[in-house]
């Protein structure tokens, strides 16, 4: 699936109900590189719609997200 | 020729003047929110729609109002003096987040504890959790000063928030139509 993808930074937001998932990205995001690629380990089915959103407001990528069971993995890409 | 491009010139100057006007009239990317209610349920939501707009990179500003003032007081800081009216409001009024009850079965109280019980199981945060996490995104939270009058607060017994002023209705309208999110709740 994604191989290609390779992340700087794993974040494990397991367990974390809304709005957690996009509160720690948000925060997170800041400490890696521009062009940097975090991946997001989240349980919350909730993030398949809000990370998108967060993205394209703060201007950042997600690349590629992955689910099964019950596991939901994202990866995003800074890009301001 | 001169002429014309005389014309153009006072033109675009005209134009140049207007859209100043215009953008200095452009919200900015803000959520102001009015927070009137005391309920258990509707301060979550609040809470979690202003840290949420925050991580979404927004200016938040809370608003709190009527009901949503005594949200605000710290359980373990003393009253100061009050007079009979203002000791009758501080006792049945809830002091501080961790008093507030579900606006809808609430069940004499036991609703709001299975609630929590719940939410803790679920690892949704605690109104006070999400106060911190408030604090620490920088969110502004103006108090109404009205309110605390009448309902006769004092000062001395709200929480220590790093960013609480207390004002009246001309702030938070100021705050309000620099935004591009308004909220009542």
């Amino acid at each position: 699936m994604s191989e290609a993808i390779k992340a700087d930074k794993v974040m494990d937001l397991k367990g974390l109900p809304c709005p957690m998932p996009v509160v720690k990205i948000s925060k997170g995001i800041k400490d890696v590189q521009v062009g940097q690629v975090i991946e997001v380990l989240t349980t919350d089915p909730g993030s398949l719609t809000d990370f998108p959103a967060w993205a394209r407001t703060s201007g950042n990528e997600i690349l590629e997200t992955e689910q099964g069971n019950g596991l939901i993995k994202i990866y995003v890409k800074r890009k301001v | 020729m001169a002429e014309q491009l005389a014309q153009i010139e006072s033109q675009i100057a005209e134009m140049k003047q207007q859209l100043d006007a215009l953008s200095g009239r452009m919200p900015s990317n803000k959520l102001s929110m009015v927070v009137f209610s005391g309920d258990l349920d509707k301060i979550l939501a609040s809470f979690v729609i202003a840290t949420g707009a925050a991580a979404m990179g927004m200016d938040v500003v809370m608003f709190f109002t009527f009901w949503g003032t005594p949200v605000l007081r710290d359980k373990n800081k003393g009253e100061g003096q009050k007079d009979l009216m203002g000791k009758m409001f501080g006792q049945m009024l809830p002091k501080g987040a961790c008093a507030v009850k579900l606006s809808k079965m609430n069940m004499a109280g036991l609703g709001t504890a299975m609630m929590k019980s719940l939410m803790k199981k679920k690892n949704v945060a605690s109104l006070d959790q999400m106060m911190e996490l408030a604090a620490e995104l920088d969110i502004k939270i103006y108090v109404c000063e009205m309110s605390m009058d009448l309902m006769g607060f004092k000062r001395e017994e709200m929480i220590n928030y790093p960013d609480l002023t207390y004002c009246g209705v001309a702030k938070f309208l100021e705050e309000a139509m620099d935004s591009r999110v308004q909220l009542f709740i």
